[in-house]
């Protein structure tokens, strides 16, 4: 608080009475979602019926169906894993890269590319999937009408998926591991390179370790981005759907406490991971 | 490291980033423009030229949506900066010790859930059969099930919650690094709340005012799941009819037009409020 500057009583009073409102309407949609999937009724809605796990383990003999045993979405979860896992290794090795080459060389152009390699953020997600659609799928058609060979690795499908979250998610992952590279004492690699060190054992003892944590919360991030992903990822999807594009469809269909069983997990899986790559990154700091 | 090691180092850094920008995005993206002027004559015949942006013009519904979700976009964009601006000042400026982390904290677990989940929530609260018709019939305020989702205001309650975070981040960034004796000198040459806030605060916050501001607007033009979910029948979103060109009907070279059309009007608004306020991409994003 700035001592000197006068305010009023009413003015404190409206300003905390603003605050609570805001924190309420920060907490509510999530607080409803995660109580109705307790709910011992077919519909998340009001009056509460009573508390049941059936939304997380019904087998489906009395007509309802728990996530666990709800086949539809576990392998769309599993799908969701998978290219979050690919995701996630790719943009943070190329976000290594892009941080050592944007933070330590100089070379003629640095500023114009640095500027093409923020782009992917200022890039409707919609967009990043169409061209990409557009681009490989439309490629892999013309490569069947001449030729009759089949790019099936391009037609709308996981790969693909990857490909379009990758394409932004490096840009992240870059700017989390060069902020961290900024911070670096040189001197540290210097005295390693007097001491006899080659500059790539230099590297991995002394600056790689330092980078671990910027590592780790990108991973973190990537990781969340790619899982919760949806825009980009509609566009690109074939058959196997990833969990946010089949939690949509079976949206459209009608809610059911399931959705909200689902989305309970999601939060706390996240809030977790996030939890935990904040924990990690923060003695580093 | 002598010439030749680092022009090699060079190299080899320079090919992954290549590889992925190239790649994933320039190429991309110029074929798309290119798909867009293509002009589809018969099934196997192609030719140059503007029709699908002549489409665009000529039908209402195509460009009014455009309008509409450039306009609503603007309108979300200033409404998130309004109610996120005294929530950072009270984060950057006002808040001791833990309260001060914790606040923090709370505006960043929404977002570790998905849009899905964010706008499912929504739709659990404002629905006929919802949380808030319910609480209305309960207390006697309404005599039957009230409809508070599927209309505009809905979108934007949505849009908002949607944007906060990216506006809250920023502005508690800079505003953190304010000096109060600034403030405090703004009121001893005779300034009132208004003067020093608009001669002091807010010239001082605007890389986190451009910064927040860019990124709410173009995750709220490019947004998709929260408009179709939460908008009535006549709200459409433009996002939605890329998305209806190209997995409905099949018609790229339309859908191409319409997203190189949308690329177009996020970036010059990018550029625009880059440039009215004299701040750089790098040091907004960067």
């Amino acid at each position: 608080m700035i001592p000197s500057v006068p305010r009023s009583r009413l003015f404190d009073g409206l300003y905390l009475a603003y605050l609570v409102a805001f924190f309420i309407y920060l907490a509510l949609p999530l607080l409803v979602t995660a109580v109705f999937a307790f709910n011992d009724a077919p519909f998340p809605s009001l009056p509460w019926q009573g508390f049941t796990l059936d939304w997380y383990l019904a087998d489906g003999e009395q007509g309802r169906t728990g996530l666990f045993h709800d086949d539809g979405l576990l392998s769309a979860l599993w799908v969701s894993v998978q290219v979050a896992f690919w995701v996630t290794l790719v943009s943070v090795a190329l976000g290594c890269f892009n941080a050592v080459l944007f933070e330590r060389l100089q070379f003629r152009g640095k500023e114009l590319l640095y500027i093409v390699m923020l782009l992917p953020l200022v890039i409707p997600g919609v967009i990043l999937g169409v061209s990409i659609l557009v681009f490989y799928s439309g490629m892999a058609n013309s490569v069947s009408m001449q030729w009759q060979i089949e790019l099936d690795l391009f037609r709308p499908g996981l790969p693909l998926v990857v490909m379009g979250q990758v394409a932004f998610i490096t840009t992240l992952s870059t700017l989390v591991i060069a902020a961290r590279l900024r911070k670096f004492d040189r001197q540290l690699e210097e005295a390693a390179l007097n001491l006899g060190a080659t500059p790539i054992v230099a590297w991995f003892t002394v600056t790689l370790p330092w980078l671990l944590p910027a590592i780790g919360g990108a991973a973190a991030m990537a990781f969340l981005m790619s899982f919760e992903n949806f825009n980009t990822t509609v566009m690109l999807t074939g058959s196997d759907t990833p969990l946010t594009v089949a939690l949509f469809n079976r949206l459209r269909e009608g809610s059911t406490p399931v959705l909200n069983a689902v989305a309970l997990l999601l939060m706390v899986a996240s809030a977790v991971l996030a939890l935990l790559a904040m924990g990690r990154s923060r003695p580093g700091h | 490291m002598t010439p030749g090691a680092g022009r090699l180092s060079l190299a080899l850094l320079l090919t992954p980033f290549l590889l992925w920008i190239v790649l994933l995005v320039l190429l991309p993206h110029a074929e798309m423009l290119r798909v867009s002027f293509q002009v589809r004559e018969s099934w196997d015949t192609l030719d140059w030229g503007l029709t699908q942006y002549r489409n665009f013009f000529e039908e209402a519904y195509y460009w009014r949506t455009f309008l509409r979700t450039g306009l609503m976009s603007l309108f979300t964009t200033a409404l998130t900066l309004l109610v996120a601006f005294p929530i950072a000042w009270y984060i950057a400026r006002l808040a001791r010790g833990r309260s001060r982390g914790v606040l923090f904290l709370a505006c960043l677990v929404p977002f570790w859930a998905s849009e899905l989940v964010r706008t499912y929530g929504w739709m659990i609260l404002l629905r006929e059969s919802g949380v808030f018709s319910a609480l209305l019939q309960g207390v006697g305020l309404a005599d039957g099930p009230v409809e508070m989702l599927y209309n505009d205001a809905a979108v934007i309650i949505g849009l908002v919650y949607n944007g906060l975070l990216f506006m809250v981040v920023p502005l508690v960034t800079t505003l953190d690094g304010l000096d109060e004796n600034l403030v405090e000198a703004g009121y001893d040459l005779g300034g009132g709340h208004l003067t020093v806030l608009r001669e002091v605060v807010v010239p001082w916050a605007m890389p986190g005012i451009v910064s927040g501001s860019i990124v709410v607007f173009m995750l709220t033009l490019g947004s998709y799941l929260t408009p179709i979910l939460m908008g009535g029948k006549d709200s459409a979103w433009f996002t939605q009819q890329i998305f209806t060109q190209f997995i409905t009907r099949f018609n790229w070279e339309q859908g191409a037009a319409l997203g190189v059309l949308l690329l177009v009007l996020s970036s010059l608004m990018v550029w625009l409020g880059l440039k009215l306020t004299g701040q750089s991409l790098r040091k907004v994003m960067g």
